[in-house]
C-alpha cells in the first residue's frame, strides 16, 4: 500500500538522499529520518506555524508538505540558523526580551522572522505583528517575540 | 550578604537549547526498536458499545497489537482524583478504556500498536466498533432533569452538590435596601499548549520509564504503580523539555495508563503523541460555568450578601479535578471584597462532553467574570461610579490577615496580606481613570468607546509540602534537584537566583535539574501558581541547611567558630574581611565532608534535602483596566489599552514576572473574545481544529501594560513570595465584559455570556 520514492536535498547545506514513503510529511521526514527535532509539531493542519522552515528561502509548513515534494530542494531549519556556537543575531534577540517560555513555537517563529526580515527592511511594529500573525505563542503574548524582531531590524538598519 | 541575584531581570540560562533546536521536548526521545500507539476514539456522544471487530485492522502489515477494555479487565480501575475530591464523585470516574459505553465523542475504546504512527492510523480506519447511539444530553439544565441518565450505577447526572455559607444570609436579603439578580454562563474552552500531550515508555529489565511527564510526576507514578500493580520504586517519570502547561498537560489521564501497559504487556518502547485533533477532543476541557447569582446591598453600595448557585458542566466523567472549577467559582465568588454574608450551592453536572480540567486560574476567571459583571449592573442602577463601588467595599490592609469564612467544603479562606485598594488604584491611574470624562463615548467612526474595571484576588502555592535536594561537588558546582517541575516558567533560571542568594555563591556555579522521580524521593510539582512559593522556598530552606553544614565544616577545620564565618560568592571569609583572602572555596568544603570524622553529621557528598510546608495559601491580588472601541456594524471589538496590575509580594526575577501577567492576559483575551468549543444537540464537538477554534495570533493580542507590585511580601513563607503564574489571566473576562457593556450601554447591551464574538455582539445589537 505505501510505495516509496528516492528524494534528494540539502538541509542546512548538508546533502541528503533517502527514500521514503511518499505520504510521509516533509515534518516527519526532518525529525523522524534525519533527527533534526528542532522542528515542531503543534497541529499538523497548517495553523499554528511551529513547523516552519525555509523551502528554497520561502518560509513553508513542513507539515502541510509531503517528504517528496522537497526532492531536489533546498532547505533550511532552525538548526542552521547559528554558525557553530555563535547565535543569530536573531537569536540573541529572542533572548534578550524574553521571547521564550516554553520555547516550543520558537523554532517556527525563528524562521518566520528570519524570512520576513529578509524581505521587509525598518519594519514597523504592525508589519512585524502582521508578518508573524501566522505563528501561534500559547506562552508569551507576542510583545516580546515582537520588539525581538523589532531589535534585530534596528541592529541591522 | 549582598544580594545580587533575587530581584534582577537577568535573562534565562535554559534559552539557548530551545533557540537552536537542541531542546528535547517528549517527541524527539527515540528508542530503538520504538513503536507507536494510536487510539479509537468514540465517535457518538453517547452510545452503548455492541461489538469491536479488528480482524481486518490485525492483518495490515505492522500493526503489532491492538487492546480494547476485555485485554485491561484484569487490572481496569478508575483514575483517581488528585484535587478537590468528593465521595459522590467516585461512580463518575473514568476507566482507561470504554467498557460497554462511550460517554463523550473521543472516549477511547481501543489502543492500536504499530510500527509507525502511520500505519496505526491505517489501522484506526478499519477498526469495526458497532455502536448503538443513546440520546446525548449536552446541557446543564437537561442534565438536571435526569431523563437520559448518563452513569447508570449512581442513576443520576448530578455527581455532586454541596453548600458554603457564612454570615447570616436570610438577614442580608432582609435588610438590603438593592437587590439584583442575574445568570452568568462562561465559555468552554481550554489550555491549548502548542505541545501536545506525548510520551515514550520504554519497559527493561523490569524497570519502567516514562518520558514525557510533567506537571505532578510523583503523583502520576504513584496512581500508574497503583492501577498497574507494579512498584513504584521500579519507575521513572522523565519530565524533558515541555511546550506549555496551563492546567490541562500532565494529569493523569486514560492514556498515562494504556501507553505503559502496552509496553509492558509488549516488552518494548511505546511512543504517543497526540495530534492536535485528538487533544481538543481527548484533553481536559475547562470553565464551563453556569451561575444564578443574586446581592443584597445598601443604597449607598455597601454589600450586605451574595447568593448563588454554580453549576458545573463536568463532561462525561469526572477526572483528576474533582469538583474544582465549580468549586474554585465559589471559593472565590465574593472575591476580595467585605461580604458580611455569602452561601453558595455547588454542582457537578455530568453531560455528554469531554471531561472539565483546570485552565490557568480554574475558576478564578470565572468567579471574576460574574461577580465584576454583577457590580457593574448594581453600581449603574444605584448611580455610582464602578470604582467607588469597589473602594466602598474592597478589605481593607487594616484588616489582614482577613477571614472571608467558610467558602469552600474543606476550609475557610484566609487572605494573608494585601493592600487592595492600592491594587485598584495603580489600574485606574495606569489607564487614565480619573481624567476620562465620560467613562463612554462615540467616536466619528461610530464606533462605541468604554471603560472597564474588575478587582481580583487569587489563591496561589499550594501545600501540603515541596522539596530541594542540593549537592555540592569537588569542583565547587552546586547542583540542585527540584521536585517542582517547569513547562516554561524558567524555572532553572529563578531557582538559580534564589539558590545563589541564599547560599552565597554565584549563579553560575549553579545548574538546576527538574522533573525527574529519580531527583528526590518527594515532590508536589508545578500547579496553580505554586511554583516559586513551594519550590522556591524549599530551595531556600535547603540552601540555609546547606549553609550551616558547610559554615560548620569550615569551623571545625579552621578551628574557629561558624559565627566568625562568612560564605559570600562560593567561598569562606572571616567575618570583616569579605574583601579576602578567602579562606577556602567551596570545592574544598566538598572534599573536606568526605573526610572521615570531618563532622559530627558523618563524612560523606556534601549534600542536603530539604522539604518546605505550608498549610495555608498565599493571595495575590490585584485589578485589570481596559480601554475597548467596539464597531456596531460588524461587532469587532479593539482592545485600545490594556492593564494588568498584580502583587505577588516579591518578584524573583521580573523579567519573567511580567512574561507570565503579559503571556497569561493575552491568553485570557483569546479566551474571552474568540474561544468556545461548541457542541452541536447530537454531542459533536464544533469546534475541533485550529480552524474553527480561534486562538489568538499577534494581531489579536493588543500591547498590554504589565504593573507588578510588591507592596505586601507573604507572611506565610521567608521569601515573601506570592505565585506569579495567574494573575495575568484571571480578571481578563470581567475586564473586557465590562469594558464592552460600558461602551454598548446606551445599545441595552449588557453581556451575561462569553465569549464576547463579533457574532455574539452582532446578536446582542439586533435583538
Ligand atoms: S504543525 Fe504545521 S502549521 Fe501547525
Ligand atoms: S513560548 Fe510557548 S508557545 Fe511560544
Amino acid at each position: 500500500m505505501t510505495t516509496e520514492r528516492k528524494i534528494r536535498l540539502t538541509v542546512n547545506g548538508k546533502a541528503y538522499e533517502s527514500l521514503v514513503p511518499v505520504r510521509m510529511t516533509l515534518v516527519d521526514f526532518l525529525r523522524g529520518e534525519l533527527d533534526l527535532t528542532g522542528t515542531h509539531v503543534g497541529c499538523e493542519h497548517g495553523v499554528c506555524g511551529a513547523c516552519t522552515i525555509l523551502v528554497d528561502g520561502s518560509a513553508m509548513r513542513s507539515c502541510l508538505m509531503l517528504a517528496v515534494q522537497a526532492d531536489g530542494a533546498n532547505l533550511m531549519t532552525v538548526e542552521g540558523l547559528a554558525e557553530g556556537p555563535e547565535l543569530h543575531p536573531l537569536q540573541r534577540a529572542f533572548q534578550r526580551n524574553h521571547a521564550l517560555q516554553c520555547g516550543f513555537c520558537t523554532p517556527g517563529l525563528l524562521m518566520t522572522a528570519y524570512e520576513f526580515l529578509r524581505d521587509t527592511s525598518s519594519p514597523t511594529e504592525e508589519q512585524v505583528r502582521e508578518g508573524i500573525s501566522g505563528n501561534i505563542c500559547r506562552c508569551t503574548g507576542y510583545a516580546p517575540i515582537v520588539q525581538a524582531i523589532l531589535d534585530v531590524s534596528q541592529e541591522a538598519g | 550578604m549582598v544580594q545580587q541575584y533575587i530581584g534582577a531581570s537577568i535573562t534565562r540560562k535554559e534559552d539557548e537549547r530551545f533557540l537552536t533546536g537542541r531542546a528535547t521536548f517528549a517527541d524527539d526521545v527515540k528508542l530503538p526498536g520504538m513503536l507507536h500507539a494510536a487510539f479509537v476514539r468514540s465517535p457518538h456522544a453517547h452510545a452503548r458499545i455492541v461489538a469491536i471487530d479488528t480482524t481486518a485492522a490485525l492483518a495490515i502489515p505492522g500493526v503489532v497489537a491492538i487492546f480494547t477494555y476485555e485485554d485491561i479487565a484484569d487490572l481496569a480501575k478508575p483514575i483517581p482524583v488528585r484535587l478537590y475530591p468528593l465521595p459522590s464523585l467516585e461512580p463518575f470516574l473514568q476507566y482507561p478504556l470504554a467498557q460497554d459505553k462511550v460517554r463523550y465523542v473521543g472516549d477511547p475504546v481501543a489502543i492500536v500498536i504499530a510500527d509507525s504512527r502511520y500505519v496505526g492510523e491505517d489501522a484506526l480506519d478499519v477498526i469495526d466498533v458497532t455502536y448503538e447511539p443513546l440520546p446525548a444530553v449536552v446541557d446543564i439544565e437537561d442534565s438536571l432533569r435526569d431523563e437520559t441518565i448518563i452513569h447508570e450505577a449512581p442513576g443520576t447526572n448530578l455527581a455532586a452538590h454541596y453548600v458554603v455559607s457564612t454570615g447570616d444570609i436570610d438577614q442580608a436579603f432582609r435588610d438590603a435596601e438593592y437587590t439584583r439578580k442575574e445568570r452568568f454562563k462562561t465559555n468552554r474552552h481550554t489550555g491549548n499548549p502548542l505541545e501536545t500531550r506525548g510520551m515514550v515508555v520504554a519497559y527493561d529489565s523490569g524497570e519502567l520509564t516514562v518520558w514525557g511527564a510533567t506537571k505532578v510526576p510523583h503523583f502520576n507514578r504513584e496512581v500508574l504503580s497503583s492501577l498497574l500493580d507494579f512498584p513504584e520504586e521500579k519507575m521513572h517519570f522523565v519530565e524533558g523539555d515541555v511546550g506549555g502547561g496551563f492546567g490541562i498537560r500532565g494529569e493523569f489521564y486514560p492514556e498515562d495508563f494504556l501507553v505503559p501497559f502496552a509496553a509492558m504487556r509488549l516488552g518494548r518502547p511505546v511512543k504517543w503523541m497526540e495530534d492536535r485533533l485528538e487533544h481538543l477532543i481527548a484533553a481536559n476541557h475547562s470553565r464551563d460555568v453556569l451561575c444564578d447569582i443574586e446581592i443584597a446591598m445598601k443604597k449607598d453600595g455597601a454589600i450586605l450578601g451574595i447568593r448563588a448557585q454554580v453549576y458545573g458542566d463536568m463532561g462525561g466523567y469526572i477526572r483528576t479535578h474533582g469538583s474544582l472549577v465549580p468549586a474554585s467559582t465559589a471559593g472565590l465568588l465574593m472575591g476580595p471584597y467585605n461580604v458580611p454574608a455569602y452561601e453558595c450551592g455547588v454542582h457537578c453536572v455530568i453531560t455528554n462532553k469531554t471531561g472539565v480540567g483546570t485552565f490557568r486560574a480554574p475558576g478564578r476567571y470565572e468567579s471574576c467574570f460574574i461577580r465584576e459583571r454583577l457590580l457593574d449592573m448594581a453600581a449603574a442602577d444605584l448611580g455610582i461610579d464602578p470604582a467607588e463601588l469597589r473602594f466602598k467595599n474592597l478589605i481593607q490592609p487594616s484588616q489582614m490577615p482577613y477571614n472571608a469564612g467558610r467558602t469552600r467544603a474543606d476550609g475557610d479562606t484566609i487572605f494573608d496580606s494585601g493592600n487592595y485598594p492600592q491594587g485598584l488604584t495603580r489600574a485606574l491611574d495606569q489607564i487614565g481613570y480619573a481624567e476620562t470624562n465620560p467613562k463612554r463615548w462615540v467616536d466619528e467612526a461610530g464606533r462605541y468607546h468604554g471603560i472597564g474595571i474588575a478587582t481580583y484576588v487569587k489563591n496561589t502555592g499550594r501545600g501540603p509540602y515541596e522539596g530541594a535536594r542540593i549537592v555540592i561537588s569537588g569542583t565547587g558546582d552546586v547542583a540542585v534537584y527540584l521536585g517542582i517541575t517547569t513547562m516554561g516558567q524558567g524555572h532553572e533560571t529563578t531557582m538559580a537566583q534564589i539558590c545563589a542568594d541564599s547560599l552565597g555563591v554565584s549563579m553560575d556555579a549553579v545548574t538546576i535539574y527538574h522533573g525527574n522521580t529519580d531527583y528526590i524521593p518527594f515532590g508536589g510539582g508545578t500547579y496553580g501558581s505554586r511554583g516559586t512559593v513551594m519550590g522556591g522556598n524549599a530551595v531556600h530552606l535547603a540552601c540555609q541547611n546547606m549553609k550551616e553544614r558547610i559554615l560548620s565544616l569550615a569551623s571545625t577545620y579552621l578551628d574557629t567558630e561558624p559565627a566568625n564565618l562568612v560564605l559570600q560568592t562560593g567561598e569562606i571569609f572571616r567575618k570583616g574581611t569579605e574583601q579576602g583572602p578567602a579562606l577556602l572555596s567551596l570545592g574544598e568544603i566538598a572534599c573536606l565532608a568526605e573526610v572521615p570524622g570531618s563532622n559530627e553529621e558523618g563524612s560523606g557528598t556534601l549534600e542536603t534535602t530539604a522539604y518546605f510546608e505550608a498549610d495555608q495559601l498565599t493571595f495575590s491580588y490585584g485589578s485589570h483596566a481596559a480601554h475597548v472601541a467596539v464597531d456596531p456594524e460588524t461587532g469587532k471589538i479593539e482592545i485600545i489599552h490594556y492593564v494588568v496590575v498584580e502583587d505577588i509580594g516579591r518578584a524573583i526575577n521580573p523579567l519573567m514576572v511580567h512574561g507570565q501577567a503579559v503571556g497569561g492576559a493575552a491568553q485570557g483575551i483569546g479566551a474571552t473574545l474568540l474561544e468556545e468549543l461548541v457542541y452541536d444537540d447530537s454531542g459533536q464537538l464544533l469546534a475541533g481544529s485550529f480552524m474553527d477554534y480561534l486562538l489568538p495570533t499577534s494581531t489579536d493580542v493588543p500591547p498590554i501594560e504589565s504593573i507588578v507590585l510588591e507592596e505586601a511580601p507573604s507572611p506565610l513563607n521567608p521569601l515573601g513570595v506570592k505565585g506569579a503564574g495567574e494573575g495575568g489571566i484571571v480578571a481578563t473576562g470581567a475586564t473586557l465584559a465590562n469594558a464592552v457593556s460600558n461602551a454598548l450601554a446606551p445599545l441595552g447591551v449588557q453581556i451575561t455570556q462569553l465569549p464576547i464574538s463579533p457574532n455574539f455582539i452582532a446578536k446582542l445589537l439586533s435583538s
